[in-house]
């Protein structure tokens, strides 16, 4: 090892010595045995989940409403995107390409989470503050990629129709769109995937879907009920996963 | 038009467009899909009220010095709980990776062992990685109470089975070779690890921990939502309070908090290639 190598392990140990030291944090009360009584009593009272027909039922449509909320969501946002992705690949000249990049910009940065508590605010509690969420922050992810898949896209195409007088529309529609539509859809389907395990958690911030659930029955101390939620999200991603990954593999061959 | 000039391709495409939107349309029901709610005059005056107070940004000394709290409180929540999830990680890896395992190389007596402590290591691993942070977040909120502790726990759990994971990953897909020889010539696993593998899979592994790292700022920001402490449990009060000026300043700190720690695992991760 370098001196230099050193130096940052020392250094990296002192921020976590300092983390924990600015924290306060004594994580060595949470062994004493007091603590894990109550821990085990806590763990303990999730037990058994609830698994009766009636909440069963409310389950499934929490379920639906998640992936409804993740489909919607990145449908809005696909459109919203394209929208704003001509202008960010300069089309319509400089100043537009500028704006509409810092517009993309600002929603991409703003995580989900925020987005949705946001909405809470404006569209009241439910699953459409967590559709809208997903639909800005999803804008400004897919608008910049597809901006940038546009403007590297081969011109000569949309060109040549062009020079044979089609309208720009539809030189644009025949001569660049079928360049980029398999870019658009593919990762449009990979944002929706990683949106349905986003809406399955937004609902902690009021924005429905089995989040929603979660939170209700943790507030109401219905411990077996919110470990039914929890078992559902875990169902739901290791089906998401498994589907993706499948679905990858096939298209692929 | 002639029929020539027709789009061949213009038939399906559109069923194929009318089949997804038939598909979709249940959705707009399930989310109660309502534009005109945003618009009600009503609502748009409240909420036109409430952005208009987002500017100018909230920078009493005051307010500032409680954001320049939250963000290192943050901070430490992220490296704390990163160390933590190492601690939870690391011995899990090691227990998971196959090229640790002596059984594997020859007629092991020990091969069904192994077997029996890899399966629920993998397992645990699963569940602690595959539940989302913030539902650990919101689950240890109520085991030790508000604050950091409970961030800090989630990121641990989290981070860890992830950890764990990608460090078995990379363990088993680095050169073999040396950790074999070791292990044939009679090594124990944990003297082979450290003289035939940390050296080959350190860089990986740094460059790993320390992107992780990077994400565990973003994760420790929104788990401040549910009471976990840092920024975001700050501007979950002032959104509370509807004031709008507070929530632009917090807004711009976690940006610039997200580009820091951008910058940060950059360097450390140059520093280690």
């Amino acid at each position: 090892m370098k001196p230099v190598h050193w130096l940052v392990v020392a250094a990296l140990a002192g921020a976590i010595w300092a983390s924990f030291a600015f924290l306060s944090l004594d994580l060595g009360l949470l062994l004493t045995a007091d603590a894990q009584a109550l821990m085990w009593k806590y763990v303990a009272s999730f037990f058994p989940p609830d698994l009766s027909a009636e909440y069963l039922a409310r389950i499934g449509h929490g379920t639906l409403e998640t992936i409804a909320i993740s489909a919607i969501g990145t449908a809005l946002a696909a459109v919203l995107g394209v929208l704003l992705a001509l202008p960010a690949s300069g089309r319509f000249g400089a100043v537009a390409r500028a704006a509409s990049r810092l517009i993309l910009n600002f929603l991409r940065s703003i995580p989900e989470l925020v987005w949705a508590a946001l909405m809470v605010m404006a569209a009241g509690l439910g699953p459409f503050a967590g559709t809208l969420a997903l639909a800005w922050h999803t804008a400004g992810v897919i608008g910049r990629l597809f901006a940038e898949t546009l403007e590297n896209t081969p011109p000569e195409p949309a060109l040549a129709l062009r020079l044979g007088g089609s309208r720009p529309a539809l030189a644009f529609l025949y001569g660049t769109m079928p360049n980029v539509l398999p870019q658009l859809i593919a990762y449009s389907l990979y944002r929706w995937e990683i949106n349905i395990r986003m809406a399955a958690i937004l609902g902690v911030v009021g924005a429905g879907g089995l989040g929603q659930m979660l939170y209700f029955s943790l507030s109401l101390f219905q411990q077996p009920q919110a470990m039914t939620v929890i078992l559902a999200m875990l169902i739901l991603v290791v089906i998401v996963d498994g589907a993706s990954a499948w679905l990858r593999q096939h298209l692929a061959n | 038009m002639n029929h020539a000039f027709r789009d061949p391709a213009a038939l399906p495409r559109l069923s194929l467009t009318v089949l997804i939107l038939a598909l979709l349309l249940p959705g707009f029901s399930l989310t109660e899909f309502d534009l005109a709610a945003l618009f009600d005059p009503r609502s748009r005056e409240t909420m036109g009220k409430f952005i208009g107070t987002f500017f100018p940004l909230a920078t009493s000394a005051e307010f500032l010095q409680l954001v320049l709290k939250s963000t290192l409180e943050t901070l430490a929540i992220a490296t704390a709980g990163m160390a933590l999830a190492m601690l939870i990680g690391a011995p899990f890896a090691l227990i998971v990776t196959r090229s640790l395992s002596i059984s594997r190389i020859g007629p092991g007596a020990g091969y069904a062992l192994g077997r029996a402590a890899r399966l629920p290591a993998r397992f645990a691993l699963i569940l602690f990685r595959s539940i989302p942070e913030i539902v650990w977040a919101l689950l240890f909120v109520r085991a030790v109470g508000l604050g950091p502790a409970a961030g800090v726990l989630a990121i641990g759990v989290t981070y860890g089975g992830m950890l764990g994971k990608v460090y078995a990953e990379i363990l088993d897909s680095g050169d073999a070779r040396p950790v074999t020889a070791l292990l044939e010539a009679g090594g124990g696993r944990l003297p082979a690890f450290v003289y035939g593998m940390w050296p080959v899979a350190l860089p990986e592994l740094t460059s790993y921990s320390v992107y992780r790292w990077e994400c565990a700022v973003r994760a420790s920001v929104i788990m401040g939502f549910v009471g976990a402490g840092g920024l975001g449990q700050q501007m979950e009060l002032s959104m509370r309070m509807l004031n709008g000026g507070e929530i632009s300043t917090i807004l711009l700190v976690f940006l610039l908090l997200v580009v820091l720690a951008d910058a940060i695992s950059a360097f450390l991760r140059k520093l280690t290639a």
